[in-house]
Order: structure tokens, then sequence, then C-alpha cells
């Protein structure tokens, strides 16, 4: 490797790259959003947010809360939220779960409670056809916000190494009037030329992490550490039970993993060297193994 | 942690990273290749290989590598690659994202789309079939996108027994096609990718090649070096000033395409001629940094306030500077379901600049695959043509062989990007189409027996257009009101032309915002030019304009007068206005200076005027 002053390793450039798709989007796109999952991936995604735009973040972040998300994540959103002045927006599918249509207590299987529990309460509250509730940063509670109109940029954290049919993304990538994702006809991406033009109706889901891996996402981590550094909610850390989070997701679809990783650099060598050199990331995600291409049906619909 | 680069920390792993793309004509055996690689390095995910194996069996079909890559379920069903995957995998030396690009014609541009990307090319040829059209496509792609680092497999081997001579005659072949592209492959290897045969190492089967593996030609490839010696080029992608977060710093960003740049040189911006000294690097977590290089996107904040768009180049002032021009000639490449036609106004995207533009001139149409040239009045999709685009304002850019990545631009129809080019070099031309439409205008205007000089006598004034403009809420609108009635109390022959009532159709929030833009100051231009015709005194008020589009408005508005007045900063210099204001200037006071400007410029008697 070169020996020059002016090197940029792997987590520069993919770092540069996340940056300038971020600030491509915030251009182009009048009404954008963020997705925050409260996840590893999407949190670095704010971070680089921070870094696009020095310090701040100039979008509200959109969470659709399933209502079965581990209570740890939830807490740790809204202190993140207000620590660092989020704009966050948050989504939620109120009659399928007053009518119990989830798994596994009602009388649906996991991908229908996807389903309606995440791919429908995103495609409502991204349309703003159902309501979203905004962070009151004076009161720390969530109000009904006034802002209907659609976000039709909306900027989601996921990585071609994760599944099939993510590693056939674009880094802008359009979803028409439904949300629906016309595989066989993606734009063209030509050098830094992305799709920024759209059709009315349509909106694009923008993908700045593409081209980071799993490893890639802990090593930026472990590095960020000066002078401050990327918070992680502690689930994908062990307590000393031998368990952790690889993964965060609902809990009845969410199964923890056998790992004595400790720390970010613990999680970062497991990774590189130990046991999960070759194992997928979401092995932990019943959703994906229920029929031949779960996760791809689920996101030609408007999953993330 | 990220520090200047000379106080950086090692990583404990530097590990390089290189992206290469996978080609060549439809069922010549990628995805098997990559399916191969992956298996024979270890890189697939543990339990995957024998997933698909039991997947295969469960369905009855013999299993295939291409399976681990085709990973939608159309792909499968049909056993054809339909988009680009990309995938992980690491040798001894380095990282690798393998983009596996399809070879089918229907989806070229998911194969431009994946090896727009790529550092390197692996070009697969099946030995039994020999060289295709899209054998052929595929090379000449790779040197229109400018991927000099090409290795070229002959694959299934094992169909023509390992039989050498088959192998040299298509590798003779394949090199005079390449030749003719300006190609020059490190290696061509013999593989029969099913069987692993010369994949990672070499095979007993063909004894007779001594060459490199697949996985050692990978390894062969070497990374382009990166450009910090060129001139320094930075496309401006935004400028930020977050004041309502408390955030008082104005900051240009971009991602610095060639070159570096250190606080407190001089720079400029192209095409608008803004000069400016570089005041600081901005950048979050970070210790403060005094120089930024190729590849960072990175944020400078400027010695003095400066006002310009999203999309100039900025440039070291003392450095070669990029070509400026509204003419350029280029290769194109087009992908639209519609062809490439002249008379149509497309959007051109180079770097980050978005302007109107249109097809002057095709000099030759080329079928790729067969590398001849023809004549032909449009160009249609897959087609590559060399020809002239006329941008409707100067742009700035380089020739792609100084500088490729300002030499490179896309073309959107109808939302869609259709087209990719390379731009060969500017063509300095003062034929614009702009003037030729004045000069047909001109021509074709049936005139009355009333002539402007009869027209002048008798309101006393000669007509003219008055454009006030500035930045937003700086006070052009009153001012213009005021004007207004103050001309027609003074029984002025006058009208007050606001842009918020909109002369475009009403379906303008529905059109693409740079084209909008241009089509609503054409309309404004030939509007303003019939009402000065008519005699009057126009007034309108305009947010933000820059110096070409002022140009364009003045031309349209020819052959009558035009007079700019200026309200604080703006996108162009003062030499370029009439008249200049201070920022909200009391109205009365500013309806004076335009009035004074009136009697030195159209009135034909002063003391009667007032």
């Amino acid at each position: 490797m070169s020996t020059s002053k002016y090197t940029m390793d792997k987590l520069d450039s993919l770092e540069a790259q996340s940056v300038y798709v971020l600030r491509e989007a915030y251009r182009e796109f009048k009404s954008l959003a963020m997705l925050w999952s409260i996840g590893k991936d999407s949190t670095v995604l704010l971070w680089l947010a921070r870094k696009a735009f020095f310090g701040h973040v100039p979008f509200p972040l959109v969470h659709i809360d399933t209502s079965f998300k581990i209570p740890a994540m939830i807490t740790y959103r809204d202190d993140l939220a207000l620590q660092w002045n989020l704009n966050m927006v948050v989504g939620q599918n109120k009659a399928a779960l007053e009518a119990k249509r989830t798994f596994p207590a009602g009388a649906v299987d996991r991908i229908s409670c996807c389903k309606l529990l995440k791919t429908e309460a995103l495609k409502h509250t991204l349309a703003g056809t159902w309501p979203r509730y905004r962070l009151n940063h004076k009161t720390k509670k969530y109000e009904l916000d006034a802002n209907i109109e659609p976000y039709t940029g909306v900027i989601v954290g996921a990585r071609a190494d994760e599944e099939g049919s993510r590693s056939k993304e674009r880094y802008f990538s359009p979803r028409d009037r439904n949300s629906d994702w016309d595989i066989g006809d993606q734009p063209p991406e030509l050098w830094n030329q992305f799709k920024t033009d759209f059709a009315p109706g349509t909106h694009i889901r923008v993908h700045p992490l593409l081209d980071w891996t799993e490893l890639n996402i802990w090593e930026y981590i472990e590095r960020e550490s000066i002078p401050e550094s990327i918070p992680i909610v502690d689930l994908y850390f062990d307590k000393g039970e031998g368990k952790r989070y690889r993964s965060l997701g609902c809990y009845p679809c969410t199964m923890p993993v056998e790992s004595k990783a400790k720390s970010v650099p613990e999680i970062v060598e497991e990774l590189r060297t130990g046991k999960f050199k070759n194992i997928a990331e979401r092995a932990g995600r019943a959703q994906d193994k229920e029929d031949g291409g779960g996760l791809e049906t689920l996101r030609r619909e408007g999953y993330m | 942690m990220k520090i200047s680069a000379l106080e950086k920390k090692p990583s404990a792993h530097p590990r390089e990273q290189m992206n290469v793309v996978i080609v060549g004509h439809v069922d010549h055996g990628k995805s098997t290749l990559v399916g191969r690689l992956l298996a024979d390095t270890g890189s697939l995910p543990e339990g995957k290989l024998d997933f698909v194996r039991a997947q295969c069996e469960r369905n009855a079909k013999p299993f295939e590598y291409a399976f681990l890559l085709d990973a939608l379920k159309d792909e499968q069903s049909q056993g054809i690659t339909i988009d680009t995957a990309r995938c992980f995998f690491k040798s001894q030396k380095r990282d690798y994202i393998i983009i596996d690009a399809p070879g089918h014609i229907e989806f070229l541009k998911n194969m431009i789309s994946g090896a727009a990307r790529a550092e390197a090319a692996v070009l697969l040829i099946d030995a039994h079939e020999g060289i295709k059209e899209n054998s052929r496509r595929h090379g000449y792609m790779m040197s229109f996108l400018g991927i000099s680092n090409l290795t070229v497999c002959v694959n299934k081997m094992d169909l023509v027994n390992y039989d050498q001579k088959v192998f040299e005659q298509i590798k003779a072949e394949y090199l005079k096609f390449l030749k003719e592209v300006n190609l020059e492959p490190q290696n061509f290897i013999p593989i029969a990718a099913m069987n692993g045969d010369n994949i990672v190492a070499n095979s007993a089967k063909m004894p007779w090649y001594k060459g490199a593996s697949v996985l050692e030609a990978l390894d062969g490839f070497k990374k382009a070096a990166p450009k910090h010696q060129q001139a320094f080029r930075m496309p401006v992608q935004d400028i930020y000033k977050f004041t309502a977060r408390g955030d008082d710093r104005r900051i240009v960003a971009g991602r610095i395409e060639s070159g570096t740049i250190s606080a407190g040189e001089d720079v400029i911006f192209l095409p608008s001629n803004k000069r400016n000294r570089i005041k600081s690097i901005e950048s979050f977590n970070t210790p403060a940094k005094q120089e930024a290089f190729t590849g960072q996107s990175a944020g400078f904040t400027m010695e003095t306030q400066i006002y310009i768009r999203p999309g100039e180049i900025m440039c070291r002032a003392k450095d070669h500077l990029p070509h400026v021009s509204s003419k350029f000639k280029a290769n194109i490449f087009w992908m639209g379901k519609q062809p490439l036609v002249k008379g149509k106004t497309y959007k051109l995207k180079v770097a980050t600049q978005q302007v109107p533009v249109m097809l002057s001139e095709i000099l030759s149409v080329m079928n790729a695959s067969e590398l001849s040239a023809a004549q032909k009045p449009h160009v249609d999709r897959h087609e590559v043509a060399e020809c002239v685009l006329e941008a409707m304002k100067p742009v700035a850019f380089d020739a792609v062989g100084d500088i490729a990545e300002t030499g490179r631009f896309v073309i959107v129809d109808n939302y869609e990007i259709s087209g990719g080019g390379i731009i060969l070099a500017p063509v300095f031309n003062e034929e614009t189409a702009l003037k030729q439409h004045i000069k047909k205008r001109e021509y074709e205007w049936e005139r009355s027996h009333i002539d402007p000089e009869k027209r002048a006598a008798k309101y006393d004034h000669k007509s003219a257009l008055i454009i006030i403009t500035g930045q937003i809420d700086t006070g052009k609108q009153k001012i213009a009101k005021a004007l207004e009635e103050e001309l027609f109390n003074l029984k002025r022959f006058t009208y007050f032309l606001g842009v918020s009532n909109r002369l475009s159709l009403a379906s303008t929030d529905l059109k693409d915002k740079t084209l909008s833009k241009f089509e609503h100051l054409q309309q404004l231009g030939e509007l303003a030019h019939i009402m000065t015709d008519a005699g009057l005194i126009l007034i309108t008020s305009i947010t933000d304009i820059d110096e070409y589009e002022l140009d364009m408005l003045k031309s349209l508005n020819l052959p009558n007068k035009t007079l700019v007045v200026k309200v604080g900063e703006g996108s162009f210099g003062d030499n370029k206005a009439d008249l200049t204001l201070v920022e909200n200037e009391d109205p009365q006071s500013a309806v004076k200076k335009i009035v004074d400007l009136l009697i030195r410029s159209v009135v034909l008697d002063p003391e009667y005027f007032i």
C-alpha cells in the first residue's frame, strides 16, 4: 500500500461514499426522512448524517414501533433523540395491534405479522396516511405530528451483504405508488450519478450503507471513538450470560446468539477471525426462512 | 479514530478493497465463476452451500454454483441473472466486492450499473460457443467506462476436452478485438468454472497452461493511483448554513475528485468565475484539519461571504482550470426506452451540475458489438454515438482523458437516467441554439405600421424590461410594485409581472426542477419581448438568477432594452447589473434610484417625464 500521507483506508472510503450519497439525497429531496430502527446499522447511518452535515441531522428520523421491540431499544431511542436534538417521528399499525393480528399470540404467521406491523405501518407512515407521532423536546412526549406530507426520499440502512435481494439494490432505488419494488427494471447508476428524479406519487429509497459489511460497521464503531463515540444499545453485548443480540428486531422473532463478546473490539474480533467469521448475521431472524424468498417478497412490497 | 492523514494511527488490519465486475455474454458462466470463487475461498456463510444443495435436491434440479448468486426468485426459475449482485470475498491480499453482472442484452443497463463502479473486470467467453455479440459489446463498454484492469477467461474448457487449440484460437480473435478498443488484458485464462479448473490454483487438466489462476489474476490487479498530483477539483454538492440550529458556519460541501487543497489557498468556482479563499476545513468528530485530498467528502468555509449554487466546480485558482463551454463533443451510450433525438430538451448531469441540454449533432452512431459506424438521425437503445451536445448555459468540465470524474455525465429523459457519456472536448461556437432561435423569430415576426420610434414618441419613453433580482426575502417585490405604482401615477405605460403569477402551466410542480425553471425563464423572456415590443416598461422580480440565465432573458428580450436591478448579494457580479441596491432598501429611495436610471436610459424628454 502507498505510504503517502494522503491515504484513504477502506473505512475512510466507505465513509466518504456514504456521506456523498447522503448529501445528494438532502439536496434533491424536499421531503426527506431517515428510517432509524435503533439497530447498529441505522445508528451508524445516523452518525454518518452528522458527519455529512457537520454535527446536524437536518431531516426527521422515522421509527416504526411494532410494540414488540425490546424495551431497552425504546429507552435508548428517546434518550439519544433528546441528546442529539433529533426530529423523531414514530408510526405504528394500531389497528392490527388492537385486533391482535400478531405473531405468535394472534392467528397470523411470521411473514403476515411483519407485513402488518412493519411493511404496512411503514408504507402508511411514509405516505402520511396514518398518524405520525413527533417527539416534543420540551415535554419529552410524543404528539400527533401536523406534517402529513408524504416523504419522497427515504434513507435506509440496508447493506448488500445482509441477504440476497438486498445485494441487488441501488444507492437510489425507486418505489412506485404502492411502495412496490420492480427488481427487473431498476434504474442505471453510472459513476456517481443516481436516480434523483422521480414521477409524482413515487418515492426513492436511498441506501448509503450498501457497500458496508457487518464487520465494517463494527470496525467503524470501534474507530469512531474520539472525541465522541457512537452510542450503541447494550443489547449487542454479552452481560455475563454468554448471550448477546447480533441483530435486533422484535423479540418473538429475534434470538440472541451464544457469544461472550462484551465490547466493540471483542465483537470485531469475533466477526473477523472468531466464531461468526462465516455465519450470516440474519441467521437469527426467523422470517427470512419462511419460504424460498421470504425477505424478497417482503421487500418487493416495501419492507426495508 | 480519524486524524489528518500524517498522524493517523495505522489500523490493526490495513486491508485494501477492490471492486471487480464479472461480465460476458449470457450463459457463459459468470455467476458460476463467482459462486465457485466464493466456495473455493471459503467465503460463503456457513451452511449456505448445503442449504442451496438441499433446495436443489428438493426441487429435483441439478445443483449449480450460480444459485448461490441468483438470489431472486425470477432468476432462479429462469436460470439467468437479472440484476447485478454484490458479494464480498477475501483473498490473502485484499478484500473484494465482486459485482456479478447480467449478460443478457435486455439487462444491459444493469450490467453498466455494475461495471461503472468497478475498478477491474473479468470477462468470460464460453469455449464451446466462442465469441458472441455481448462478449464484444461488454469488452467495448469496459473501454468506454475506462476500466483498464482486465482479465479474460475462456470458460467451459471441459466441453472442448481442455483443448489448447480452441483456447488459442479464441484468444487470438478476441485480442484483436480488444486492440481495436484500446484494451490489453493482463491475463487470458482457460477455465472450467463448474469444476474449479484454474480458479484458485492451476489445474492438472490443462498442463499446457502455465499462467495465473483466476484468484492470482484478481490479486494481480493494481489499484489506480489516487489523483493527488492532479489539478484540484471539487464539484460543489451543497452550501450549508444551519443557522436555525445555532450554527453560523456557511459550509461549501462536496467530494474532492482530484488533487489536494489547504486552508488559506485561493480558489475559483466555475462556471460562475467567483473567487475566494479557503478559511477553514470543516469536519465532524475529528481533530482540526489543515488539508483535504482526493476521495474525501469535505467541507470548507470561505474568507468572504459567497453566493454560489450547488453544481459549481471549486478549483485552485492557480491550477490548470476546467473548460467552461455550453457545447462539447462526447461519446454517449444510450439506454433510454425512447431514442435520443434532436429538438428535445433533456437534463444533463455532469459532476453535480444539472442543466437543460439538447442534442446538437450526431457525428456517428456505432454498433458496440460490431464496431461499425453509421450515419443516423437518432440514437437507439444500446447504441453508442459520438455527438455534439449543447447545454442551455455553460457548464464546467474536463475532457475525460484529463480528469475522468469531471468528464463524465448522464442524460435524464422523463425522470430516467437514459444515457451515459464521456466528454472528449469542448466545442467553441458562437452559433448557439438561442441565437438561432432569436434570429428566426425576428425574421418571421410580422411587423405593424407602428414602429418602435413612433411608440416611443407617443409614450415619451422607449420600452424596457426591468428585472429586479436578489436572494429570497430582500424586498425585491415590494420595490417592483412601488415602482409600478410610481410610474403609473406619472402616467407612464407600465406593468408589473410577478413571477409568482405562474407563467408555466399549472403542472409546474410535477415537473423536473431544472427543466421547469429553464422553461419558465424562456416563457418569461418571450412574454417580455412581446410586452416591450408593445412599448411597455415591464417590471418583474426574480429570485436568485445567475449570469447565464440573465443573459438568456436579455437575449430573448432583444432588440428591446433590459435593465437589471440587483438587490443585495446575488449569483452574478455587480458589473452585470445596471443598478445595485442594498438588501431591504427603503422602497421610496429604491424607486427614486430606478426612476433616475430610467431617465438616463430610456426616457426621451426627462423634464416632461417627471
